[in-house]
């Protein structure tokens, strides 16, 4: 496969995974705040600032916007499309990477991204979010949902197909972590908010594994609300409920997302995903690494297959969420420099 | 013959205005030409509303699909579809013969005059065209004297662009041998009239068009250097950003290959290489849809970042096949228009089938005099310019204008030519809700491989504007399905 064509497929599909995550945890948030006690869901919508944070987009919503309060932010991580990561900004990229690879898609997929882009370009759909933003999400889950349906119903596995898995899954597992980091914050926030009603966003240390435990059973009641909501964000309410017949517990929330196996949209199930495209495209074997990008996400695959949930609180949440991430990335590099651009010098000519 | 049946139910033609020009559906008032009788009486069975919503069908189905163009000078939006027109033109066989004969004939003269000035000049030696004109012509590459291209073919995709005269005389008006665009949309109105108004094929047989991309393939193939057996193929497009991007990845896909921009390719040993995942994988031959200048900028314009180092010393060494050949520019010089009956009758010894358009070379003394003379009425086309741009028209244009151009073609006269203004045939368009007649051109596109194969038919051009004469996409066109009739 053409390197160009393989890199424009990996971030197609990267970029329509990161518009779904944040089309989620927006439309998530917002339906949170009906589901919280008037007071907190009151504080709550006055400041957004963590998920544009947890995005990495302080700086460019900082050019145009002042206030933070959910509506503001809600609407610009939909619409702006000067944000790299709001949901317009990621489908104009996935579109662009699209329209480059046409030939290489199919025609349905190409039309249905093409559609979903065109349709939130336009008025109509802007008034639905304002009307009523949850009936514009499903909409848009729904065009997103139709894509992977066709690729799945209609492309061919064979190289384009790895390729896509990668973007996808990779995207997929970092969202994760950072979705769980930012609910961490919000977990704390809350103590503190009580404490100083002012200084909103002074950040408690973390928790140790024993205090989380003690949370757990203490302020299950008062979190409810906030890790349901986490599960939303994942499609993971169903999940959680066939493996973890109880409340919702943080720790076991947290378990799932990280570490199952089976569940799609977890860590583990992701990155062994990437691991396994990466695997396919190249030949090799398991148990074994033919470059970077095999080496880096066969360890992070088996870090999080030989971890117990209690083994990933030691060093902090935070920071292991934060080392995750690193790692992640650095598979994202590897895939570029081995996979997709190998070296000219290393090159070989192929039948 | 006289259609009395036109308005059994709605008559669409009631307001319909003839004036003097060449019309290609109506003979006269109410007097429908024989071959567009049945359309009328589809047409009349059907309200307005009817057709504004497959009008809407149409346009959509477009936009989904992303069946777009780029325009350069709109800043609002730099992607628009292609306007569509729902009325098909329609060529009867006999007309459609007559015009296959003529382009047939053209490009075969086209080839041998390319293979000709590329090698012992005879034409010039034999002074029937003025050896001057060949040497300074712009797109003219010398470096290529006495190279020798597969199978002798030059320009192998060449779009002629016909025009048909207030007496319905079929003319060609341009000649586009580098990189003719336009026969996506040509495939796309058709499986898209065929979609949103399946009843108005209902009493036809039309001749298919959509076999053009295998035809591609199979002359691309056929150009294989040194005749290589199963040749790996792919576009070569100047990328997204590109105004026939579209086209290129259309005409790719259906092709099964791959498109591949300049940064996808290297060069080694004076062989052409794709960059893929798995490595290096040699290429054979390149449908390049890059000019010359751009193609390498070891070699030409230094400055293009859309070519390929090293590739022409691969084509030079006869590894790599580019269609069309370098050096086929020529032939779109204006100038080399004015010779091509000259060419035709050179070559084959035969009358053109199709005539030229009477033109005027600012450069010729006699010929200078009389574009002077009558400026205003004439069309003033700068020799290596296309899409309408680097024109004057002269009917429409202001005093300045026509005093900017005299001053222009005094300076420079090789780089112009004049011909008079042409009342272009017209045919009718759905135009805000009603039939109004507009100009309209038709371009064939002509495959020149193992034998010359032609779509029936080509894109027919309408001047959406009213009153406008300049068909082109970037100038307000929009185009027409086009359907030439089996026998």
């Amino acid at each position: 496969m053409l390197s160009r064509v393989a890199d424009s497929l990996f971030w197609l599909s990267r970029y329509l995974e990161r518009a779904e995550s944040v089309a989620n945890l927006v439309s998530v948030n917002l339906q949170l705040v009906l589901d919280l006690p008037t007071e907190q869901g009151k504080h709550y919508s006055k400041d957004w600032s963590p998920i544009i944070a947890g995005l990495g987009e302080e700086e460019v919503f900082r050019e145009s916007h002042r206030r933070y309060d959910a509506r503001t932010v809600a609407e610009s991580l939909v619409f702006d499309r000067e944000m790299p990561n709001s949901v317009l900004g990621s489908l104009a990229a996935a579109r662009e990477n699209a329209r480059t690879v046409r030939e290489q898609i199919t025609l349905e997929m190409w039309e249905q991204i093409n559609r979903t882009y065109l349709w939130i370009c336009s008025r109509q759909a802007h008034e639905q979010f304002e009307r009523n933003d949850w009936e514009f999400f499903q909409r848009l889950m729904k065009s997103l949902q139709l894509f992977q349906g066709i690729v799945g119903m209609m492309m061919v596995r064979e190289t384009g197909w790895e390729f896509l898995q990668m973007g996808k899954f990779l995207e997929r597992a970092d969202k994760v972590t950072r979705l769980l980091d930012e609910q961490f914050h919000l977990f704390r926030e809350e103590k503190t908010v009580q404490e100083n009603e002012a200084d909103t966003h002074r950040w408690p240390e973390y928790l140790s594994w024993e205090e989380w435990h003690a949370e757990d059973r203490q302020r299950i009641d008062g979190s409810h609300h906030c890790w349901m909501a986490v599960l939303h964000c994942c499609h993971a309410r169903a999940a959680y409920q066939r493996l973890y017949p109880s409340v919702v517990q943080p720790v076991k929330v947290t378990e799932l997302l990280l570490l199952n196996e089976r569940f799609p949209r977890s860590m583990l199930f992701s990155v062994s995903r990437v691991e396994r495209a990466l695997r396919r495209v190249n030949g090799s074997e398991d148990g074994r690494f033919t470059n970077r990008a095999e080496k880096y996400s066969g360890q992070l695959a088996s870090e999080l297959r030989f971890s117990s949930i209690a083994d990933l609180f030691e060093s902090g949440l935070h920071d292991k969420m934060d080392e995750f991430q690193i790692k992640i990335n650095r598979i994202g590099e590897a895939i570029r420099e081995d996979c997709i651009f190998p070296p000219l010098s290393a090159m070989a000519e192929v039948e | 013959m006289e259609a009395k049946t036109a308005n059994r139910k709605r008559n669409h033609f009631r307001a319909y205005k003839l004036e003097r020009f060449f019309d290609e559906v109506m003979a006269g008032r109410d007097k429908f030409r024989s071959h567009y009788r049945n359309l009328a009486e589809r047409l009349a069975s059907l309200s307005r509303q009817d057709l504004t919503e497959r009008q809407q069908l149409a346009d959509n189905s477009f936009r989904n699909q992303g069946v777009t163009f780029t325009v350069y000078s709109d800043e609002a939006g730099t992607e628009k579809i292609f306007p569509f027109d729902l009325l098909p033109r329609i060529i009867p066989v006999a007309e459609w013969r007559h015009i296959e004969q003529g382009l047939i004939q053209r490009i075969t003269a086209l080839n041998l005059f390319l293979h000709d000035i590329y090698h012992n000049q005879k034409i010039l030696k034999d002074k029937v065209i003025p050896r001057t004109y060949v040497e300074q012509a712009k797109h003219f590459r010398r470096e290529f004297m006495g190279f020798k291209v597969p199978k002798d073919i030059y320009v192998h995709i060449c779009g002629i662009d016909l025009v048909r005269d207030e007496t319905g005389r079929y003319l060609v008006l341009e000649d586009n041998a580098r990189c003719p665009s336009g026969v996506s949309y040509l495939l796309g109105n058709r499986l898209i009239l065929k979609r949103v108004f399946p009843g108005l094929f209902e009493n036809y047989r039309v001749r298919p068009v959509e076999q053009y991309p295998s035809r591609l393939l199979e002359l691309l193939r056929y150009v294989s250097p040194g005749g290589k057996l199963d040749p790996s193929v792919a576009v070569l497009t100047p990328g997204r950003y590109n105004s026939a991007y579209y086209e290129h990845s259309f005409l790719a896909r259906e092709m099964g290959v791959e498109i591949v921009e300049g940064r996808d390719l290297v060069v080694r040993n004076d062989h052409v290489y794709m960059r893929t995942t798995q490595g290096l994988k040699m290429v054979d031959v390149l449908y390049r849809r890059i000019d010359d200048d751009f193609l390498d900028p070891t070699v030409f314009r230094k400055d293009s970042v859309l070519g390929v180092p090293g590739i022409v010393a691969a084509y030079r060494a006869g590894h790599v096949s580019l269609v069309n050949a370098i050096g086929t520019g020529v032939v779109d010089d204006k100038v080399m228009y004015y010779f091509v009956p000259r060419m035709i009758k050179y070559y084959l010894d035969q009358d053109p089938v199709l005539p030229n358009v009477p033109t005027y070379l600012a450069n010729e003394k006699a010929d200078l005099g009389y574009i002077m003379d009558h400026l205003p009425e004439l069309v003033v086309k700068e020799v290596n310019e296309a899409g309408g741009n680097g024109m004057l028209i002269g009917p429409a244009a202001t005093q300045e204008e026509v005093e900017r151009f005299r001053r222009l073609i005094r300076s420079r006269p090789r780089d112009y030519i004049a011909q008079p203004t042409l009342n272009l045939s017209r045919h009718p368009c759905f135009i805000d809700g009603k039939l109004e007649g507009r100009h309209i051109d038709l371009r064939p596109y002509i495959l020149y491989g193992d034998k010359v194969s032609i779509i029936p038919g080509g894109l027919t051009r309408v001047a959406l504007k009213k009153g406008s004469l300049v068909v082109n996409s970037s100038q307000g066109g929009g185009s027409k399905d086009t359907w030439v009739l089996e026998d």
